[in-house]
C-alpha cells in the first residue's frame, strides 16, 4: 500500500462530498419540475414529445397508476431490444456481418439492460452490431437509470406530501430526468472521452500491420457515445468483453478516475436532494455519512487485500501486489478502488477482473452487492433501497424506546414495515436460492472455469450480480448457456420490480398520512446515533444473510490460498 | 384497472419510439460527427503510421511483442495474444493451479533470458484487456540486458529510453508504453 493509494482513495470521497450540493440542488430543481437553464433548448423537445405521446405532465398519478405506466414503459422498451437483437443480422449499421442472438441470449439481454444491470454472457466484440450497441442498449442506459431517479422521486414525495393520494407523474420525471440530466452531461462527457482517445465512429474493424509484422484487428465503433451514458447511469454494460479494462473504453488514468467519479456522482447527489425534498438537508447529509462510512470499509479491506497480493505466486518467486487481471496505467489502488465503486453503486463496469482477485479482494465487490446496493447504489435504487433500510432501523429504534417509530414526520407502521420486510426479503430468497441450485445441478455445475471454492464463488456471484442488478461478473463463469441465460434473466427482473412495487406501495401509503412534527420523544434522525444504527442495520440485515455462503465461497477460498492449496 | 391499462399504452408506446430515436440515434451520430470534426484522429482509434504511412498499430491499445530483439508485452488472455476482436483477462482465481502452471513456466522463461533480482509482478501476470499498451518502467528494466546484447547496443543508452519514455498519472501507477518505447528502439538502432 501506499500514500498516493490511500490518497487517491480520499480524495475520490472528497471531490464527490464537494459536488453533493450542487449536483443535488440541480435534481431538486428537476424533481420540483422548476425550470432551468436548459429548458431555453430542450424545452421544446419535452413538450414535443408530451404533446406526441397524448401526455400531459401536470396529471397526478398515485402508485398505482405511476407503477403501471411505469411497468409498461420498460415493457416495451424491452421488446423493442429483443426484437432489434434477435433481428441484427437484417438490419444495417453491422458492418462486421454479426448474425442475430439466440432466444436466450436476447431475452437475457433485453432484461439485463431495461432493470439497469448491464449483465453481459456476451462478448460485445463479436456478437453486438453498432445498431444493436446503439439503438438496443444505449437507449436502456438512459431510460434504466431515468426510471431509477423518477421512482426516487415519487419516494422522496411519498414522505414529502401531506395526506395527498398521488406521487407525481412518471413521464414527466422521466422525460425531464433524461433531457435536463443525463442528455447533456453525456454529451459533454463523451466529447472529453473522445478527445481522451475513446473512439466514436461508424466504422468497424481496421487491420493493421504491427511493428512485427504480424496482423492486428482492431474493432472500433461508437464507443464514447456509450461509455459516457454506462458509467453516469450506473449501468456498466461495456462495448468490449473486456469493459473498462479495454483500452479503448478506458484510455488513461484520468479517465479511469473520471468513471469512477461519475458512477457515484448521481448517487451522491440524490441524498442531498431527499434531505431538500422532506424539508431537512441534514436528512441527507445523516444517510450519505452512513453511505461512505460503508463505502470506505469496503474500499479499504480491497486496496489492502490487492496490494498484499496473493501468497501463491509470491511463492513462485514473483513477491508483492496482484496484477493478475489487472492493467499496468491503473495499477492496484486504481483498480481496487474500481471494483468498491462499481459493486457499492449498482454500475457493474470493471477496469480490472474480479474473478482473479485475492479471495478477500473478490469477496468485497461480492458483499457490497449483498448489502442491496445501498451504498450510494444504483441511480434513484439506490437512495429508495437505503430508505426501506432506514424505515427498518427506526422500527428497530422505536421498539428499544416502545415507541411509534417516526422518520422525516411520518409515522411508520405496520404496513410499511411489512413492505419494507418483503421487498429486503427478495435479495438473500433469490440469490441463495437460485446459486443453490446451480450448485447442484448438471447445467449450473457446467459453468464455473475454475475449481472448488472459487468456482462456487463464480456462480454465488453471478446470482448475486444478477438479483442486485449489478452486471459485473466472476467473468470465468460461462453463462451464456439457456440454463444461466435464463435463470439469471429472471433473477435480474425479480431483483428490480420486486422490489420496486412495495417501495411504491410504501410510498403511497406514506403520502396519504398527516404530517407528525417531531417532538421531545421522536428518534432523532439525523446525529451520530442515527448513522451508526444505519450502518448496523444495513450489515446486520443485508450482510449476516449471506455469511454462510461466504464461507463457502471466497473465505473457504481464502483459507487455501493462504496454505497454498491449488485446484 | 382495465381503463387504466389501455389509456397507458399510447404514452408507453409513444415515448419509447421518441426515445429510441432521440437516445439511439440522434444522439450518437451528433457524438459520432462532433468527434470526427473535432478530435478525428482519436475518434478514429488514434492509429500510429510508420514513416511510410503504413499503420501499425494504434497508441491506446497494445500488441503483441516476441521478438528477443523487442521490449516483450506482457502475457494476453485475449485470444491467443492480443487479439483486437477478442479482449479478456484469464479469469484464473488466485487458488487456480492453471494460474500457477502458467506464472511458473513464464518465471522460469524470464530466468533463463537473464532476468535478475526481483521479478517484476506484470510480468509474468495477463492484463485484465489482454490489450495492455503498457509495462511497468520495473518490467522494462528487466528486459534491457537482452535487448542490448541482441541488438549491440549499449545498456546504458536502452535503458535511458524506458526513463524518456514513462508516463506518470495522479491516478495511476507509471507504465511504458511498448509500442512507443520499441519504435524509440528501432529509431536509436537505424
Amino acid at each position: 500500500m501506499t500514500f498516493q493509494g490511500w490518497a487517491l482513495i480520499l480524495g475520490f470521497v472528497a471531490i464527490l462530498i464537494a459536488l453533493t450540493k450542487p449536483v443535488g440542488a440541480w435534481l431538486f430543481a428537476l424533481y420540483e419540475g422548476r425550470r432551468t437553464p436548459l429548458h431555453v433548448v430542450l424545452g421544446p423537445v419535452e413538450t414535443g414529445f408530451y404533446k406526441l405521446a397524448g401526455i400531459d405532465p401536470d396529471e397526478q398519478q398515485g402508485w398505482r397508476r405511476y407503477a403501471l405506466h411505469m411497468l409498461l414503459f420498460n415493457a416495451m422498451l424491452m421488446a423493442l431490444t429483443y426484437a432489434v437483437l434477435r433481428l441484427q443480422g437484417v438490419l444495417p449499421g453491422n458492418p462486421q456481418g454479426l448474425a442475430g442472438l439466440s432466444p436466450h441470449l436476447a431475452f437475457n439481454t433485453a432484461i439485463s439492460f431495461t432493470t439497469n444491470t448491464n449483465w453481459q454472457s456476451y462478448a460485445g466484440e463479436s456478437t453486438m452490431s453498432n445498431l444493436s450497441q446503439m439503438f438496443g442498449l444505449t437507449i436502456h442506459n438512459f431510460l434504466s437509470a431515468a426510471t431509477g431517479i423518477a421512482l426516487a422521486f415519487a419516494f422522496f414525495r411519498g414522505f414529502a406530501r401531506r395526506e395527498s393520494r398521488s406521487l407525481g407523474n412518471f413521464w414527466a420525471d422521466v422525460t425531464r430526468v433524461t433531457l435536463y440530466l443525463l442528455l447533456p452531461l453525456s454529451i459533454v462527457y463523451a466529447v472529453f472521452l473522445i478527445a481522451s482517445g475513446v473512439p466514436q465512429t461508424m466504422g468497424g474493424v481496421v487491420d493493421v500491420q504491427t511493428l512485427e509484422g504480424a496482423k492486428q484487428s482492431l474493432l472500433l465503433g461508437p464507443v464514447a457515445s456509450q461509455e459516457a451514458i454506462k458509467m453516469l447511469g450506473t449501468n456498466g454494460g461495456g462495448f468490449f468483453n473486456a469493459n473498462s479494462a479495454h483500452p479503448f473504453e478506458n484510455p488513461t488514468a484520468l479517465v479511469d478516475f473520471v468513471q469512477m467519479l461519475s458512477i457515484f456522482l448521481i448517487g451522491f447527489g440524490l441524498t442531498w436532494c431527499f434531505g431538500k425534498a422532506v424539508g431537512n438537508t441534514r436528512q441527507g447529509w445523516a444517510i450519505l455519512a452512513a453511505m461512505v462510512i460503508l463505502f470506505l470499509m469496503g474500499a479499504s479491506v480491497a486496496y489492502w487485500a490487492e496490494a498484499a497480493g496473493n501468497p501463491v505466486l509470491h511463492h513462485l518467486g514473483v513477491p508483492g501486489v496482484n496484477m493478475e487481471g489487472k492493467e499496468v496505467r491503473f495499477g492496484v489502488a486504481a483498480s481496487a478502488l474500481f471494483a468498491a465503486v462499481t459493486t457499492a453503486a449498482s454500475c457493474g463496469a470493471v477496469n480490472a477482473m474480479h474473478d482473479s482477485f485475492t479471495a478477500l479482494g473478490g469477496l468485497i465487490p461480492l458483499f457490497n452487492m449483498q448489502l442491496g446496493e445501498v451504498v450510494i447504489g444504483g441511480v434513484g435504487a439506490g437512495i429508495y433501497g437505503f430508505l426501506l433500510f432506514a424505515i427498518l432501523a427506526v422500527f428497530v429504534a422505536g421498539l428499544m424506546v416502545g415507541r411509534t417509530p417516526e422518520y422525516v414526520g411520518k409515522k411508520i407502521e405496520a404496513r410499511e414495515v411489512k413492505l419494507a420486510v418483503l421487498a429486503i426479503a427478495v435479495l438473500p430468497l433469490f440469490i441463495l436460492g437460485m446459486t443453490a441450485l446451480s450448485a447442484v445441478t448438471a447445467q449450473g455445475l457446467a459453468g464455473p472455469l475454475n475449481k472448488g471454492p472459487h468456482g462456487f464463488g463464480e456462480i454465488l456471484y453471478a446470482f448475486t450480480s444478477a438479483v442486485a442488478n449489478n452486471g459485473s461478473a466472476f467473468a470465468g463463469l460461462t453463462a451464456s448457456t439457456p440454463w444461466y441465460d435464463g435463470l439469471l434473466g429472471v433473477a435480474m427482473w425479480v431483483g428490480r420490480f420486486f422490489i420496486i412495487v412495495p417501495m411504491l406501495a410504501i410510498a403511497g401509503s406514506l403520502a396519504a398520512k398527516k404530517h407528525t412534527p417531531a417532538s421531545a420523544g421522536s428518534f432523532p434522525t439525523t446525529g451520530g446515533l442515527w448513522v451508526g444504527l444505519l450502518v448496523g442495520i444495513v450489515l446486520v440485515l443485508g450482510g449476516l444473510t449471506f455469511l454462510p455462503s461466504l464461507a463457502l465461497g471466497p473465505i473457504a477460498d481464502h483459507l487455501a490460498m493462504i496454505r497454498g492449496q491449488l485446484f | 384497472m382495465n381503463q387504466d391499462l389501455v389509456s397507458a399504452f399510447r404514452p408507453a408506446i409513444a415515448m419509447t419510439i421518441l426515445f429510441a430515436i432521440l437516445l439511439g440515434l440522434v444522439y450518437p451520430f451528433a457524438m459520432t460527427g462532433i468527434g470526427q470534426t473535432i478530435f478525428p484522429d482519436q475518434a478514429n482509434g488514434s492509429l500510429v503510421r510508420d514513416a511510410g504511412g503504413r499503420v501499425i498499430g494504434s497508441s491506446v491499445v497494445g500488441q503483441a511483442f516476441v521478438s528477443d530483439r523487442y521490449f516483450q508485452t506482457r502475457p494476453s488472455a485475449a485470444g491467443k495474444g492480443y487479439d483486437g476482436l477478442a479482449s479478456s483477462g484469464s479469469n484464473y482465481g488466485p487458488t487456480s493451479q492453471a494460474l500457477a502452471d502458467r506464472v511458473k513456466a513464464d518465471v522460469a522463461k524470464r530466468r533463463g533470458e537473464g532476468v535478475v533480482g526481483t521479478m517484476p509482478a506484470d510480468l509474468v501476470t495477463a492484463s485484465g484487456s489482454g490489450l495492455d499498451p503498457d509495462l511497468s518502467p520495473a518490467a522494462a528494466e528487466a528486459q534491457v540486458p537482452r535487448i542490448a546484447r541482441v541488438r549491440g547496443l549499449p545498456v546504458a543508452k536502452v535503458a535511458a529510453l524506458i526513463a524518456t519514455n514513462t508516463g506518470e498519472s495522479l491516478f495511476g501507477d507509471p507504465h511504458v508504453n511498448v509500442l512507443a518505447l520499441n519504435r524509440a528502439l528501432d529509431r536509436m538502432t537505424q
